[in-house]
């Protein structure tokens, strides 16, 4: 009888005996295991160290440090956040439109033969963890130069849990947005837009740095910001293709228009620059990429390589005047141009995904609307899921500032140490001893 | 002795050195510097963010010589260094009264 048993469960016990045999586990893809691996180490890339270089670049010498700082912060304590509730309240087992709850708190239930689709629940929790990594670090942009450690830490902490988590649920973890069937493939409005918008309102908070417009701030070291740039545009392809979740044509397909994308974005924005200027500058030619990258991201599973060229030109062109208009018009000091750029680019994107989906656009159709939809029903779902992700982010983030800044006395350094710089000041170093 | 110090574009500073070395100018002192005169600065443009440098680089050449070389040496980087262009940059001549070379501790003419 107990030999009876243990032999019917004979598998279970070869497993426990010989732990280091590979073999297929049960409705696991190997191919999209790998891609999806793949794509969590260059997502993560783009932020360590993609985006603290391309960020670290742009400030002044004195504060380049702390912007290194800043993302990395960011990303070692939202690591840690996610295992503890994030994953949970973003794709938890809860039958709710607004969270996932904390069934998978502390990753609770969740082993080394769990899975999500036809991925190890691991590399699927993995990969979200990098897109919730980066996206507050998004927000740094913002306040640069003049922000407490400490607030920033919080704060960054505080918008995650309350603004990133609930909205990655709404849009991709089964909540009331991905219901209605809201394109956002790859983060236009989890990622770009949450971010764009909160930056804008922390920015128009927290007040310009001293000297905005007036004192010569120029980027420090262009040659850094380039780097990060160029990591970015490599890292972007396991942040679209990887958001297919397997190696197939849809991964294929999302990051041929996602370099389409970038590399029309960046053009756009160098001949603008030629045409207005005289002079085509590496930094518009890096940002236009970046715009280009984040206006493709949520049209990166609709549209087609010929909707892509539309979608970077509109992207190149529209952020490339919401940061003039930004910057000499309303005088906002959003130091690295998140909001002009990221959310500007990730509203423009997500409405243009809802046009460019449709099957019947010729040489600039997409993959297809979704049973009985059309274009203009889809563009209803696309407007308010951008007003919807961006009013939740706007409000909150201003909820949180306050609140921060009464827990750490002001979110904002003394201008004496904004002066000399935060790199000495708050972390009690230098980046350059030249 | 004269002390000719000269503030001239960077990239003509190999020209003037070459053109002092032929006669027969064998030490100077090369200083990366800023400045501005008749030329004034220029804009530079980050994102729509324009700022104003008013100080431009330029380099500082040094030669001390003997008073009979010294006509011979602003003719050489004036010729050398001239563009035609605004901020060419300009010599000042000037007096000096001693020079010592510090290993033998030779003085005048002699320590040049």
């Amino acid at each position: 009888m107990h030999i009876t048993k243990i032999i019917r469960n004979a598998p279970w016990v070869l497993t426990l005996l010989l732990p280091s045999v590979a073999f297929a586990q049960d409705g696991v893809d190997s191919g999209n295991t790998a891609w999806i691996l793949t794509s969590t180490a260059l997502v993560l890339f783009m932020t360590l160290p993609g985006l603290a270089l391309f960020y670290g670049g742009l400030v002044r010498t004195k504060n380049v440090l702390s912007v290194l700082m800043q993302c990395f912060a960011i990303a070692v304590v939202i690591s840690l956040l996610w295992i503890v509730v994030g994953y949970s309240i973003a794709f938890g087992p809860a039958e709710s439109d607004w969270w996932g709850g904390l069934g998978k708190a502390m990753f609770n239930g969740v082993v080394v033969g769990s899975v999500s689709g036809n991925i190890p629940e691991t590399v699927f929790a993995s990969f979200q963890m990098t897109f919730a990594i980066i996206t507050p670090a998004l927000i740094v942009g913002a306040f640069v130069e003049r922000i407490k450690f400490s607030a920033m830490l919080l704060f960054s902490v505080l918008w995650t849990l309350v603004v990133y988590f609930p909205v990655a649920h709404w849009v991709w973890g089964g909540g009331w947005l991905m219901d209605m069937g809201l394109i956002d493939f790859a983060g236009g409005t989890v990622v770009h837009v949450t971010a764009g918008v909160s930056a804008l309102v922390f920015a128009l908070v927290l007040g310009p740095r001293k000297g905005f417009l007036t004192a010569a701030m120029m980027p420090h070291n262009l040659t850094m910001s380039f780097t990060g740039a160029a990591m970015l545009w490599v890292g972007w392809f396991g942040f679209n293709a990887g958001s297919a979740l397997a190696a197939n044509g849809s991964a294929g397909m999302a990051m041929f228009v996602t370099h389409i994308s970038a590399a029309t974005g960046a053009f756009t924005w160098m001949v603008i620059e030629w045409i207005k200027f005289g002079k085509p500058s590496a930094l518009g030619g890096i940002t236009g990429m970046v715009a280009g990258l984040a206006t493709i991201t949520p049209a990166s599973g609709a549209v087609g390589p010929a909707g892509a060229l539309l979608v970077g030109t509109a992207g190149g062109v529209i952020c490339y005047f919401a940061t003039m208009t930004m910057k000499q018009k309303f005088k906002v000091d959003d130091s690295l141009d998140v909001f002009p750029v990221h959310g500007v680019g990730g509203i423009v994107g997500t409405f243009l995904a809802g046009i460019l989906v449709s099957a019947n656009l010729g040489i600039f159709s997409g993959n297809g609307l979704a049973e009985g939809a059309t274009i203009g029903s889809q563009l209803g779902v696309q407007v308010i899921g951008i007003l919807a992700t961006g009013i939740f982010a706007a409000s909150v983030t201003f909820v949180l500032i306050k609140l921060v800044g009464a827990i750490t006395s002001g979110i904002r350094v003394p201008e004496d140490q904004e002066q000399a710089g935060l790199d000495i000041t708050i972390h009690n170093e230098k980046g350059y001893s030249m | 002795m004269k002390l000719i110090t000269a503030i001239i574009k960077p990239f003509k500073s190999d020209d003037v050195r070459e053109a002092l070395s032929e006669i027969g100018i064998s030490g100077m002192t090369l200083t990366e510097v800023k400045g501005f005169g008749r030329q004034k600065g220029h804009t530079e443009l980050y994102r729509g963010a324009e700022y104003v440098i008013d100080f431009l680089p330029k380099v500082k050449l040094e030669v001390a010589v003997q008073d009979s070389l010294a006509d011979q040496v602003v003719e050489a980087i004036c010729k050398a260094a001239n563009t035609g262009q605004i901020g060419d940059g300009k010599i000042f001549v000037s007096n000096l009264e001693q020079t010592i070379r510090i290993r033998t501790g030779e003085s005048g003419n002699d320590a040049l």
